[in-house]
């Protein structure tokens, strides 16, 4: 910790989570990855939108920016393309990018741009009491679900890569370790890359749902996750009732910010060797 | 014992602990403990020096470092008096 102590904003800490708040674990996590990236803090900007996940760039050291709610995707997407030299990373919570953000998300997933998502989802929307998001699991209860929740929950790992993410992995704040090597894994990837981060919220999922303390709902996270690679010898029976984590999909694409920043090099070329004529585009010109 | 037992410390942040008990409860060797809602090393001589408690922690309240392994020195973030505000260095 003492080595990856010099990203945070010390003076800020301690932070506002709750005790026993899986942010925390997830935030140092991806501290703890820049740290044995050994990436340059002036060449980082940490995007957040609006919710508990959000306060996490608060307190880390980069150039860090809070945004309105769902659209912190969109404000990154404005960083990367005026200066793709930097390494961008949204902090992102499970209402804030799945309801709210939703269309920002898949938008910025089908342009496959160069950014790190990192979203925590504790099921619930934390900040404002206790709604339902679009993560809560069907029959769990929230303030606006007092007799359990009717919707179906998004599979976060299939929408990001249906929606055509390049890197798309889960992880649990009880599978720290794993947590850190996949936020690094999708920090080197050159693409938009996006890491759930399953994230307790011992205040008001837990306490509505009976599910205990902190170490209760971590030990869940334990008992519940099955690493992908341990799932794909286990039979479907045995798989009731688990969930994925691990690294769920990897394959490098051509990059937006790149391909744009091509494309227009080539249209600048050809317009400053213009010599007159017709310049290759008489269809469209009136 | 073909290797001397090597020896952990605990720097535990009180400020910064909340005491969620998740460092204590996924100890895999029972070395740390609560006492008045902050936690202490009970038995750091079981201490294996896995970094669990260090990982997990979500407030940055613990850190283990091995003894006699020259360390960077850094300083600690309880010490520092937070009534400064960050502006007044940057004069």
């Amino acid at each position: 910790m003492s080595d990856s102590l010099k990203y945070f904003r010390e003076n800020r800490l301690p932070h506002i989570w709750c005790p026993g708040c899986g942010h925390g674990t997830v935030t140092g996590a991806l501290v703890r990855a820049i740290a044995k990236l050994k990436l340059d803090k002036n060449k980082i900007v940490v995007v957040s939108g609006i919710g508990c996940s959000s306060r996490a760039p608060g307190y880390l050291d980069f150039d860090t920016l809070h945004t309105t709610h769902g659209r912190a995707l969109a404000f990154a997407t404005g960083i990367k393309l005026s200066r793709p030299e930097l390494k961008v990373i949204v902090m992102t919570g499970d209402g804030d990018c799945t309801a709210i953000g939703g269309n920002h998300f898949i938008h910025a997933a089908r342009r496959n741009i160069d950014i790190t998502t990192i979203l925590m989802n504790n099921n619930i929307y934390g900040m404002t009491s206790g709604q339902y998001s679009p993560m809560t699991p069907k029959g769990m209860l929230g303030t606006t679900a007092p007799y359990g929740n009717t919707e179906r929950s998004f599979d976060l790992a299939k929408l990001s890569i249906a929606a055509g993410a390049t890197y798309v992995a889960r992880a649990t704040a009880y599978h720290a370790v794993l947590l850190e090597e996949l936020i690094e894994k999708a920090l080197l990837n050159p693409g938009f890359s996006v890491v759930e981060a399953l994230s307790q919220c011992p205040t008001y999922y837990g306490r509505k749902n009976k599910l205990g303390t902190p170490v209760d709902m971590m030990t869940w996270f334990k008992d519940h996750a099955v690493n992908i690679k341990a799932a794909a010898v286990m039979s479907p029976e045995k798989l009731e009732g688990k969930f994925l984590i691990g690294e769920m999909h990897n394959s490098p694409e051509p990059e937006f910010t790149a391909e744009y920043s091509a494309l227009a090099e080539g249209v600048r070329r050809k317009f400053d060797s213009f010599q007159g004529g017709l310049r290759e585009c008489a269809q469209n010109s009136d | 014992m073909s290797e001397q037992k090597k020896s952990f410390e605990h720097i535990v942040r009180e400020r910064w602990c909340k005491g969620c008990n998740i460092c204590v409860a996924f100890c895999p060797k029972q070395v740390l403990a609560l006492r008045n809602g902050k936690v202490y090393a009970a038995h750091p001589e079981l201490c294996i020096g896995c970094r669990l408690c260090e990982i997990r922690c979500p407030d940055f309240a613990i850190e283990i470092h091995e003894k006699g392994v020259q360390k960077p020195e850094s300083q600690d973030a309880s010490d520092v008096d937070h009534t400064i505000p960050p502006e007044a260095k940057h004069a």
